[in-house]
């Protein structure tokens, strides 16, 4: 057979919603209309979502080149350039990935992942293999040594010997809470049982946060074979994968590869052979952020309510069904095979002393490059924030970084030096959580992000134990009014003894982290809630209930437009004079600020 | 059973591997406040009003669902404890109708005495209250949502121990409630009124309607007595005011039934004072019913006996005696040469 070229679509939830599936549609079609031999395929996320839709495209002996931003109109044309002219579209194209020939007049083109700045400081375990296979053919993976650590540990390995492996590696859970890997699968292989299980969660509820989609929806098999590779160690035979059913692409995909996994019988009786038989089914979760609590999740398999329950138990030792479970993140699972076939001191070579590895990040918020970024251990935020996302956008001030969701905190300024790894992040208040990171410029309100953030655990609260439940209701509306202008001298000492209380007394991580952003912007931006409280001010222009309207005198010529429009009759002002604002009857519609022709009126804080 | 030594504000206590930090210090006779707590139930840890300080320990572990282990040195009323009781009772005092005046569980309501114990009289919060319409459709008890503090024991107990799981909890956050399957009347669910669930509440969420406005707590006498309904020999209390039967709940010493109960024993007392009753024997002469003595009455009987011969003679018993008193009858009826005996229950 002939080498083809092949062109790859990123279609990711990321490309899809950029219009991937027009763009493949319109390549499709190019082809066919210049009847072009190519192989059209697809692939997850390459992490860079501001570029898509990204397409890959790639002559035999040619290094792959990857167009960002492309555009349903000039997909056509840029294909047709590359493949029949082997000319490559300046305006889109953002890299080079890998070698090969290439006219010398394209020397200059940056390679993707070493020279964008996007991935210079990257480092691409988990996510190895997305942007680059097609998700739904398991080939593809196996190409890129797929199932060869699951071969490697039930061929040659006792099950205590891949629990050391891991537990020498470091590797620790990057659900959030950062619990050893290996100790817990030791615990559960130690657990007496005559049925086991392994469990992923893949509830991935933090609002901000899609590492673990991208993972899914671009490289199914390794969670998969993590996940198999456990089973073995632990003495599993039977896995579930815990899948918010708002993820419809990674379910199918899971599915799929679930199916065509068992058809090769990597998955199933007798795997490779071997006594070893493992077995694994999709369970989806409606939802609740509360069900990525592990108890819950366990609940929620079983079919009942999903409510944390206490531990000890622990799933360990009572689970899924009252058995041994094995509990893990998608991002965990995605590292097992990593750690096997490249040994854990490579592993363990990558991090920190406590943090070893890499960790994934959404980036979100206020920057330049928002995206997914798989980093080592150790780097600190600052290189994240600037380096990797590219700073803040419009070169904007930046204000704080919240880590960790809604469990976590906002870290000011000037503790961006602080390196990224469980402790420092736990330390200063926030957590490393699952891995959201957004990032929030001068414009953004610390006391309105902080009721955001507690406005989505209160409903969230599984409503179990009263400090939850009750207590972030309380906070709530003392944030909604302060941020309403009608704050309390007593408030924030309200807010931190009540804050503190919950996080001391609740039953699970939700509520024992609920206050974390409040007490964290307490405790590093305090003066923003006094001047809202004292001086009825909202710096950040955030709190439309603390601003006024105001018509600049230079700028105003007396028309009377404003006076008319506004409904409530708060502006006077003779004709051809100054007009003003009464900030007493004012009800902030804004409606005078759309009818000043001079551009008079504005929001002011 | 290994030991296990603890310390508890100050004092040794050797325990029991296993126990729960509650469980020691019950042993030790140092009461804790629980509201969620039934050592029939497993434990959930839900309301955390037993939160204890441990040293060395990150937050304040909830004592009921919190295993002792050798050395832990526990305070269960120290200053940062107190602090967390106080703030969960006003919490719970934020969104609870304060109407002990009127309301059936006031004296026996741990909300009040926990709120007594700690000197809580008023909340620091105010804001929104729930607001649930009260649900008195079934002829038994009364639920009001409005005062429920959402221990969940009622769920429990319905599920773990009835096992007609007909309530559970509905919605999250703030909006949480306990409900039978669809927001439906108790009476469209698996309900089998029961009523352990109105025994077990803390508060004055469940409340028997039959005993309404009859007595208050510090009022009654609890009796207790076995329940005549069937043979099974359940323990039930009679609650008692005056010369009175108001009320009747499970009696936890009952070794056939453990507090448990069903409709009938919890609901079905109220023929007690019935005028309906019949307390003395009738002899029907000329058509009516006369009253007559027992010695009158059972001559008769006896007589209608000797007259209708073994042959004409057939017994059938109760299902409300009990075995032996089942057993004793159809040997009566065997002695006096009849084998026709039969059972009300094999109906
Ligand atoms: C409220 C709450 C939400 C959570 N959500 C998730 C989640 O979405 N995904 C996840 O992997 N872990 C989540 N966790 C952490 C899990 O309870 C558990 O620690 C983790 O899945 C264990 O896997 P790991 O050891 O691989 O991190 C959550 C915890 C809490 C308290
Ligand atoms: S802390 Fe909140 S989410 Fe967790 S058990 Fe309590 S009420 Fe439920
Ligand atoms: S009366 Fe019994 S069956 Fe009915 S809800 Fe209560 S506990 Fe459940
Ligand atoms: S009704 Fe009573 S027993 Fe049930 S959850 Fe509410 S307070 Fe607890
Ligand atoms: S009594 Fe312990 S948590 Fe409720």
């Amino acid at each position: 057979m002939t080498a083809k070229p092949k062109i790859v679509v990123g279609l990711g939830t990321c490309g899809i919603a950029a219009g991937g599936r027009e763009i493949y549609n319109a390549i499709e079609k190019a082809l066919t209309e210049n009847n072009i031999d190519a192989e059209l395929t697809q692939t997850g996320c390459i992490g860079a979502c501001e570029n898509e839709v990204l397409v890959d495209i790639a002559k035999p002996g040619q290094p792959r080149i990857s167009y960002g931003k492309v555009t349903e109109e000039k997909i056509g044309e840029v294909v047709t350039n590359h493949l029949l002219h082997d000319k490559i579209d300046r305006e889109f194209a953002l890299g080079k990935i890998g070698e090969g020939e290439l006219s010398a007049e394209y020397d200059d083109l940056p390679y993707f992942f070493t020279d964008l700045p996007f991935y210079e400081k990257q480092v691409r375990l988990c996510l190895r293999n997305c942007g680059f296979i097609n998700p739904e053919k398991i080939d593809e993976y196996v190409e890129r040594d797929g199932y060869q650590a699951l071969k490697q540990v039930i061929t040659e390995m006792k099950p205590e010997e891949v629990v050391e492996v891991i537990k020498s590696s470091g590797l620790r859970g990057r659900g959030g809470g950062g619990f050893s890997t290996g100790m817990k699968w030791q615990f559960t292989m130690n657990a007496v049982g005559d049925k086991k299980y392994v469990v992923c969660n893949a509830d991935e509820g933090d609002p901000g946060a899609f590492m673990d989609r991208s993972i899914l929806e671009g490289d199914p098999h390794s969670v998969m074979e993590g996940m198999a590779i456990a089973g073995y160690a632990v003495g599993a035979d039977e896995g579930y994968i815990y899948c918010r059913a708002e993820y419809p692409l990674a379910v199918n995909r899971l599915k799929m590869a679930i199916e065509q996994a068992k058809e090769k019988n990597f998955l199933g009786d007798n795997i490779f052979g071997t006594d070893f038989s493992f077995n694994l089914k999709v369970k989806e979760g409606a939802g609740a952020f509360v069900c990525g609590e592990e108890t819950a999740l366990l609940m929620s398999i079983e079919g009942k309510r999903g409510m944390p329950r206490p531990r000890p138990p622990f799933p360990a030792n009572e689970g899924l069904f009252g058995k041994p479970t094995c509990l893990n993140n998608v991002e965990t699972f995605a590292n097992v095979p990593v750690v096997i076939l490249d040994g854990p001191e490579k592993f363990a070579s990558i991090g920190t002393e406590g943090s070893k590895g890499t960790k994934v990040f959404a980036l979100t918020g206020s920057i330049n490059r928002t995206g997914l970024a798989e980093v080592p251990m150790g780097i600190t935020l600052e290189e994240v924030v600037y380096d990797v996302a590219g700073g803040i956008i419009d070169d904007g001030k930046f204000k704080a970084v919240q880590a960790g969701g809604p469990s976590g905190g906002c870290i000011p300024e000037d503790l961006l030096h602080l390196p990224i790894d469980y402790d420092s992040l736990t330390e200063a208040g926030a957590m490393m959580g699952s891995g959201g990171l957004v990032v929030m410029g001068e414009d953004t309100c610390m006391v309105d992000i902080a009721r955001y953030f507690l406005s989505f655990t209160q409903i969230e609260s599984c409503g179990k134990c009263t400090p939850c439940r009750e207590g972030t209701k309380r906070m709530l509306e003392i944030l909604e009014r302060i941020v309403a202008g009608e704050g309390k001298p007593d408030d924030i000492e309200k807010l931190k003894t009540l804050g503190e209380a919950i996080s001391a007394t609740a039953l699970c991580g939700l509520g024992q982290t609920a206050p974390n952003p409040v007490l964290t912007t307490l405790r590093y931006f305090q003066e923003e809630y006094e001047q809202h409280i004292f001086d009825k001010r909202c710096v950040a222009g955030i709190c439309v209930d603390l601003m006024f309207y105001l018509i600049d005198a230079e700028l105003c010529n007396g028309c009377g437009r404003c006076r008319k429009a506004c409904p409530v009759s708060a502006i006077s002002g003779d004709k051809k004079e100054v007009h003003v604002i009464d900030k007493e009857t004012c009800i902030k519609c804004g409606v005078c600020v759309e009818k000043c022709k001079q551009e008079a009126i504005s929001l002011q804080s | 059973m290994t030991k296990v030594n603890v310390t508890i504000n100050g004092q040794p206590v050797e325990a029991e591997a296993g126990m729960t930090i509650l469980e020691a210090a019950q042993l030790a006779g140092i009461d804790v406040p629980t509201f969620c707590y039934d050592p029939q139930l497993f434990g959930a840890g839900a309301c955390r009003i037993c939160v204890v300080e441990v040293e060395n320990a990150r937050n304040l572990p909830a004592s009921c669902v919190t295993p002792i282990w050798e050395g832990m040195v526990i305070n269960t009323e120290s200053e940062k404890v107190v602090q967390a009781r106080k703030a969960n009772l006003s919490l719970l005092l934020a969104n609870h109708p304060l109407d002990c005046l009127t309301c059936e569980k006031s004296g026996e309501c741990k909300l009040q005495d926990y709120c007594y114990k700690y000197g809580v009289t008023e909340s620091d919060f105010v804001g929104d209250v729930k607001d649930f319409p009260l649900e008195e459709s079934n002829p038994f008890f009364e639920r009001d949502m409005n005062k429920c503090i959402l221990c969940g024991k009622c769920v429990q107990v319905c599920h773990e121990i009835n096992g007609a799981g007909a309530i559970d909890y509905a919605f999250r956050g703030f909006a949480s409630t306990i409900s039978p399957a669809f927001g439906e009347p108790v009476e469209n669910s698996p309900c089998v009124f029961c009523g352990m669930c109105t025994d077990i509440c803390p508060v004055g969420a469940l409340t028997p309607k039959l005993s309404k406005f009859k007595g208050r707590a510090w009022e009654i006498n609890k009796v207790k007595t076995i329940c005549p309904y069937c043979g099974t020999g359940c323990a039930i209390d009679l609650h008692v005011k005056g010369n009175e039967v108001v009320g009747a709940s499970g009696n936890r010493e009952g070794l056939a039934n453990k507090g448990h109960v069903c409709v009938k024993g919890h609901y079905g007392w109220d023929f007690i004072h019935s005028p309906d009753r019949l307390t003395k024997p009738l002899i029907k002469k000329d058509g009516k019913f006369e009253e007559a003595s027992w010695e009158e009455a059972l001559s008769l009987v006896a007589d209608k006996f000797k007259a209708a011969g073994a042959e004409g003679l057939a017994g059938l018993s109760s299902a409300r005696c009990t075995n032996e008193d089942n057993y004793l009858f159809q040997k009566l009826l065997r002695v006096m040469g009849s084998n026709s005996v039969d059972h009300c229950a094999r109906l």
